[in-house]
């Protein structure tokens, strides 16, 4: 059994970073697992690439995104040790289960902290599983990583700043946008405008509302109102279909492009045995915690947008309390000074968080694609099940995620219930007459990243048993 | 008396496999299930029909599981045509592998000692040698020095086999209600039974089978039986699916319908624990990889820990209460191979008001025998 | 279908489906496929074609073969030269 390490952090996006950063600053050495090869998450995707051989696209990919060299160059500089490429599988009993180069090791850690960020909401629409389907973060990121672009006719719909952002970035990239689908009901705006207070001239707020007039003045058509929305097409999409108070219309499309805003990413928080609840105003799981953003289990914390949307320029505010908190446990730090960090980094959440409330009311997903109304719907990608399938199974009383899992393999697929988890809580939900709950989840089992056979057989530093 | 009604306490493949039966056979039936992360066996099951090295030393257990192994094919025809859910059982015969020739003995004299004590011709086996079994199973390990062999054994989904009990019994109009923890057995007022839950409903019937797994040590003993069972953790990884390569099943390792491969097993007595272990883990992969080293590279997908309702003879308990006629208990950690047995058996004995006697061995009076 | 803006500063060559391929170094396994053209693989559930959706290792629609292992995440491999790939047709046969 190798030493325990004193502190571990999972992720080496801003959150992971600003975690790593505190511990280094007062003087402990942390071990930063992230599955990708360089530092930055996704929001900072490949920055350091993007500075050194394309340094002209950092105007194309938009000033937060530049943002994030400063904190990467911060974090390069560090005494930090940092793992890229190392995947973690598990976490529990006091360690991590990390794979890198093809070789599964046991990690002993004595404070944990997860910054695993956030993934955009999966919305079953018919036809998402075509080939030209993608979400829009999956077109940032080539955008960012590869300096890729859809060709041909692309449609970009849903709601949400990143939507907006995305078809800004892909618009001074170059491509040309067929149209814009907007899907928040405009019912949104009301319910948004009480969180809008405090928010006139807001900078993140005024970004956003300039990226949409910038699309507008590009003359892309900007449609409101989109309900009923599909991809259609053969073995990729050729058509999208939509309707509006108007009617019903079908665009060609080469690629369409979905988003409809973003969640915590639960997964290895969920498997690890955190406990969490529904957040009913967010629409989405959250892990308790305590003030020092320990989850329910003793030296696991969380940071960034895995433990609630705050963006990324809370982010590594969020990693400081949280590491904060593990220096406080491990005895680095006296309370009162852990305390007094912990207020700036709150007062710094708090202001770079302001516009979330706003920004969530007024892009809210409607529950009508949460929940497909058409019955050909995939909802289990991995599984290609259909939301026929499952109301078929839930007509039995399934009591629960668990029970339909054994019945139908919902969940069951490589994806571990990553993309239908969340309608599938609704579907219960909706079955039940009430709202969604923590237990209408699947319970998540590791390992959590992909690991083959061998790889866990030949395990090490764990007892041969 | 078809006209009975019968209360079942559980939800699982024991007690969906008897209240299907008991509502085939005509009775009005209520089951009642626990909650969705109620502790359940037969979600954490390995999904054989097993015959072979059951019953050592207890043939009427022995011929209690090949008795279910021959209704099986029936079984499966029947539930499918009812619920619509192919359960995906098939009867190839099961080998059990050893890699090495002490654990070949050992199985060998286990198995002979089962034939020994069975009736003449009732149970066979085989030992495989290793050149012969290479025409059976693609790919086995250098380490692999042979098998035992048995024609009883097959394989069936236990998920789909709990789903399509589920449906065939809602389609024979049995009523389900779930979400429920039986809190209480009690006597009613004008006869029959009244089974009470945590939220206050009571069902009454009159009679009741009480098929809890876990829970049945408690609601038996409300009516004067003593059932003691415990927790005996398994362990088993999923893989990714894969092409077709196993045609038969093997103790340890199976490749199910759709293509995954299931990798077991072991026991642990953690008492009520469903965390899983990464050094049980890692030896479950190693000791399998090892008979099927084409397994290297298939990522698994998932693993989990379930707990079997252990009796400490490891035999099932199929009783009826002294004290309180009329209500039956049955319990045991191989529910699946003993499904067909369940709905078409003792179903019957559970609608006559009686078990049968070849069944008395099984009986709870086995652990209160004084000295 | 995805199209390169410019041409990337360093390349290294792959094989795809036994073709020599041109990627930029740095690249994901899924991108290069991308850009490569439109068919990226056949799911091994009902045999419908998919293509990456999330690229960032949720979605599981990125599978791929890369030297002989199948259903690598290719949204998480980087290549590197001589780097085989495969495109999945269904689900991997394993070689016994």
């Amino acid at each position: 059994m190798s030493a325990a390490v004193d502190l571990a952090i999972v992720g080496a996006g801003p959150a992971g970073m600003g975690a790593a950063l505190e511990a280094a600053r007062h003087g402990l050495r942390p071990v930063v697992l992230d599955e990708h090869g360089a530092p930055g998450g996704q929001i900072y995707r490949n920055i350091e690439g993007v500075t050194r051989d394309r340094p002209g696209d950092l105007a194309v990919l938009g000033a937060d995104y530049g943002a994030g060299a400063a904190l990467v160059a911060a974090f390069r500089a560090a005494d930090i040790d940092y793992r890229p490429g190392s995947a973690v599988f598990e976490v529990g009993s006091g360690g991590l289960g990390v794979l890198s180069d093809g070789v599964a090791r046991r990690l002993e850690a004595r404070e944990i902290i997860l910054a695993t960020g956030a993934m955009e909401r999966p919305v079953p629409q018919p036809g998402w599983t075509l080939p030209g389907v993608l979400s829009a973060g999956a077109a940032q990121t080539l955008l960012k990583a590869s300096n890729l672009v859809p060709a041909g006719r692309v449609v970009v719909a849903g709601s949400g700043p990143l939507l907006f952002l995305l078809a800004w970035q892909l618009a001074e990239a170059g491509v040309d946008i067929a149209a814009i689908l907007r899907t928040s009901p405009r019912g949104n705006l009301w319910r948004a405008l009480p969180h809008a207070l405090g928010l006139v001239g807001n900078p993140d707020v005024a970004k956003g509302l300039g990226w949409i007039r910038a699309l507008k003045r590009r003359g892309i058509p900007f449609l409101e109102g989109v309900t009923a929305l599909a991809a259609e097409g053969d073995d990729r999409v050729e058509r999208v279909r939509y309707r509006r108070a108007g009617g019903e219309t079908v665009l060609p499309a080469d690629t369409l492009l979905l988003h409809e805003g973003v969640v915590p990413n639960p997964q290895l928080a969920r498997a690890s045995g955190a406990a969490h609840d529904f957040d009913a105003a967010r629409g989405h799981l959250a892990a308790r915690h305590d003030d020092w953003l320990q989850t329910s289990l003793d030296g696991v914390a969380l940071a960034g947008d895995g433990l609630r949307i705050h963006g990324a320029k809370a982010a590594p505010a969020l990693g400081r309390w949280a590491a904060l908190g593990c220096l406080l446990r491990l005895g680095r730090l006296e309370a009162a000074t852990a305390e007094r960090g912990r207020a700036e980094a709150r007062a710094e959440v708090a202001r770079a968080a302001r516009p979330q409330a706003f920004l969530h009311e007024l892009y809210r997903v409607p529950d009508e694609p949460m929940t497909p109304r058409d019955d050909d719907t995939v909802v289990c990608r991995c599984e290609a099940l259909t939301a026929g399938e499952i109301r078929r199974a839930l007509a039995l009383d399934v009591p629960g995620p668990n029970q339909l899992k054994a019945f139908l393999r919902a969940g069951m697929g490589p994806c571990q219930s990553r993309m239908c988890a969340p309608t599938v809580a609704r579907m219960f939900a909706a079955r039940d007459g009430r709202g969604v709950t923590e237990g209408d989840h699947f319970r998540l089992r590791p390992p959590v990243k992909p690991i083959t056979v061998r790889e866990l057989a030949e395990m090490q530093d764990l007892a041969a048993d | 008396m078809s006209d009975a009604r019968f209360i079942v306490i559980g939800g699982g493949v024991v007690g969906a496999a008897i209240s299907y039966g008991l509502a085939r056979l005509g009775h009005p039936v209520t089951m009642i299930d626990g909650a969705d992360d109620a502790f359940r066996a037969s979600r954490a099951n390995f999904g054989l029909v097993w015959v072979q090295s059951k019953g050592l030393g207890k043939p009427d257990y022995a011929a209690w599981s090949r008795r279910s192994a021959a209704l099986y094919e029936d079984f499966r025809a029947e539930l499918e045509d009812e619920s619509g859910v192919d359960c995906a059982y098939h009867r190839p015969g099961g080998v059990t592998l050893a890699l090495s020739d002490d654990e070949l003995e050992e199985q060998v004299a286990i198995l002979g000692q089962i034939r020994g004590e069975a009736p003449a011709g009732e149970f066979e086996f085989e030992v495989v040698e290793r050149a012969q079994l290479d025409n059976m199973l693609p790919g086995l390990g250098p380490e692999v020095v042979g098998a035992t062999y048995s024609a009883h054994d097959g394989e069936t989904n236990s998920l789909f086999l709990l789903h399509a009990l589920h449906g065939a019994f809602q389609r024979r109009g049995g009523a389900y209600v779930q979400g429920h923890h039986v809190t209480g057995i009690e006597a009613a007022a004008g006869g029959g039974y009244a089974v009470s839950t945590a939220d206050g409903t009571v069902h009454t019937g009159d009679r009741v089978v009480v098929a809890a797994g876990l829970g049945n040590q408690e609601l038996a003993a409300r009516v004067g039986l003593e059932v003691p069972v415990r927790p005996v953790q398994g362990q088993v990884i999923v893989t990714e699916r894969a092409d077709p390569l196993l045609s038969m099943p093997t103790l340890n390792v199976k490749q199910t319908r759709e293509g995954t491969f299931m990798l077991g097993a072991s026991q642990a007595e953690v008492d009520y624990d469903i965390t899983t272990d990464a050094a049980v883990l890692k030896r479950i992969a190693a000791r399998n990889l090892r008979a099927f080293p084409f397994l290297s590279d298939l990522r698994v997908v998932r693993s989990w820990a379930g707990l079997r309702v252990m009796t400490p003879d490891g035999f099932p308990i199929y009783d009826q209460s002294p004290s309180h006629p009329g209500i039956f208990i049955a319990t045991g950690h191989s529910g699946v191979t003993t499904a067909a047995a369940h709905a078409y058996v003792l179903a019957d004995y559970f609608s006559k008001g009686e078990i049968g006697a070849e069944l008395a061995g099984l009986s709870s009076a086995r652990f209160h025998v004084q000295a | 279908m995805f199209r390169r803006r410019a041409a990337p500063a360093a390349t290294v060559t792959v094989r795809l489906d036994g073709e020599a391929v041109a990627a930029a170094a740095g690249d994901s396994v899924a991108a290069v496929l991308l850009a490569a053209g439109a068919d990226y693989r056949r799911h091994g559930v009902g045999g419908a074609a998919r293509a990456p959706f999330c690229m960032i290792g949720n979605c599981h629609d990125c599978l791929v073969e890369v030297d002989g292992v199948a259903n690598r995440q290719g949204c998480l491999v980087t290549v590197a030269e001589g780097m085989r790939i495969r495109r999945m047709r269904g689900k991997p046969v394993l070689a016994t």
